[in-house]
């Protein structure tokens, strides 16, 4: 099956965000290891049904974060080291970012950000096993 | 060659219409939505196009052919429907693909088998018994089975249901796979076109209020919305496309926006709620809205 993305139209974010959200989440997902060759762009258009110039500006911005590497005439990898696991890590980071800009608003110190957080570890009812 | 569609300076005056200045050009291998209000000047800038109809003075190319004089070389690789266009309604949906391979030897007939059960069309039903979507998907069939370089389509999706539209406009993304096809269509609908468009041309009373790459115009506007006490006056100096103000509350929409605006407004003693994007339907009023013409 070829590769595709599934984009809402409801979505208030720009497309190209909305693809970049959908690769991000093939390659945590695991479906796009390390290495792995992505469609070609007009493939992809096609395919997700956007237009040709959606998918080059989510190309560039994958590019830009060091998530894919192009090479000129053979297309796009994901980028060695940049898998499943460095984007889980990243991912859980710009969590933990807007966790502390939300504090910062409310005017919550680390103190008691500390002791929030410990509190919800503790009442989570089914933690995961630890890895 | 670059360009598949260049119009230059294209003038065409009527009695109570006059298309103004035209200037168009769509590189090869992209898809461009032409989007305006009924009575814009889409289809006479796409008959122009065709060389259905001659303009008072500039120049046409399609696909490197000077327009009227090399219509023929050009049309046979040009695919154009629009509305006005009938069928046979005598006839069947067969008759009407061996009629057209007649003229065109590109004639993919396995491509037209495929289309003709996507659309889940008849073949051997007289046109007269089919509905309009069946009619517009039979048009569109004729067109795309002859693999032309350059589609040029004007309303397609106009009157068509949801499914009908959503079917056309997954067949015209499959032309996206080929870096040397190229698609125009218009529409007076933004929803319908801004998903597969590389740019988007708005047409307004005979005349383009702006053209350009799809992502340009999504990233240039803003709707800002801030509350507190300023005049209107002050904040014209941001150069601001349109401002709304209903007791502290404003409304500022933005065709030029770039972080270092939310400062200025700041400065102008306004408190910024929130920022917004815009869908290119919000963006296409407020660039009618905009257009000075637009007044009288």
């Amino acid at each position: 099956m070829p590769d595709q993305l599934f984009l809402s139209q409801t979505d208030n974010r720009p497309m190209y965000l909305q693809v970049v959200e959908q690769i991000k989440l093939k390659i945590m997902a695991g479906d796009w290891p390390d290495g792995h060759a992505l469609p070609s762009i007009r493939e992809l258009a096609a395919a997700t049904k956007v237009s040709v110039i959606t998918i080059k500006r989510a190309y560039s911005e994958l590019e830009q974060a060091g998530l894919i590497i192009t090479r000129p005439g053979r297309g796009s990898l994901v980028a060695e080291g940049m898998g499943q696991d460095a984007l889980r890590h990243q991912e859980l980071h710009h969590h933990i970012v807007k966790l502390l800009e939300a504090a910062d608003k409310l005017g919550i110190d680390n103190h008691t950000l500390q002791q929030q957080l410990a509190e919800a570890l503790k009442q989570r009812q089914t933690p995961p096993a630890s890895e | 060659m670059q360009n598949v569609i260049q119009l230059a300076n294209i003038n065409k005056h009527y009695g109570h219409f006059a298309l103004d200045n035209i200037n168009l050009t769509l590189p090869a291998g992209e898809i461009m939505g032409l989007v305006g209000v009924n009575g814009a000047g889409k289809s006479t800038t796409i008959r122009i196009l065709m060389g259905l109809i001659e303009a008072d003075s500039g120049s046409v190319e399609v696909l490197g052919h000077q327009l009227p004089d090399a219509q023929v070389a050009a049309k046979r690789q040009v695919g154009f429907a629009s509305e006005d266009m009938r069928l046979y309604k005598h006839q069947d949906l067969k008759w009407h693909m061996d009629f057209v391979r007649g003229f065109y030897p590109e004639w993919d007939a396995d491509y037209a088998r495929m289309l003709l059960q996507k659309f889940r069309l008849n073949p051997t039903q007289a046109i007269k018994g089919f509905s309009h979507g069946q009619r517009v998907k039979a048009s569109l069939l004729l067109l795309l089975a002859r693999r032309p370089r350059l589609l040029i389509l004007d309303e397609p999706t106009t009157g068509l249901d949801p499914v009908a539209r959503s079917e056309m406009l997954e067949e015209l993304a499959d032309i996206l796979r080929d870096e040397n096809r190229s698609v125009l269509f218009s529409s007076h609908n933004t929803h319908d076109v801004e998903q597969l468009s590389d740019s988007i041309t708005f047409l307004h009373d005979g005349h383009i209020l702006a053209s350009q790459g799809i992502e340009c115009f999504l990233d240039k506007w803003r709707n800002v919305r801030c509350t507190g006490q300023a005049t209107a006056e002050a904040l014209a100096e941001l150069q601001p496309a349109h401002v709304r103000q209903n007791g502290s509350v404003w409304h500022i929409k933005m065709d030029n926006f770039q972080p270092s605006v939310l400062e200025a407004i700041k400065a102008q003693g306004l408190e910024v709620v929130d920022v917004m994007r815009m869908s290119l339907e919000e963006i296409f009023i407020a660039t009618v809205k905009k257009d000075a013409r637009y007044e009288h």
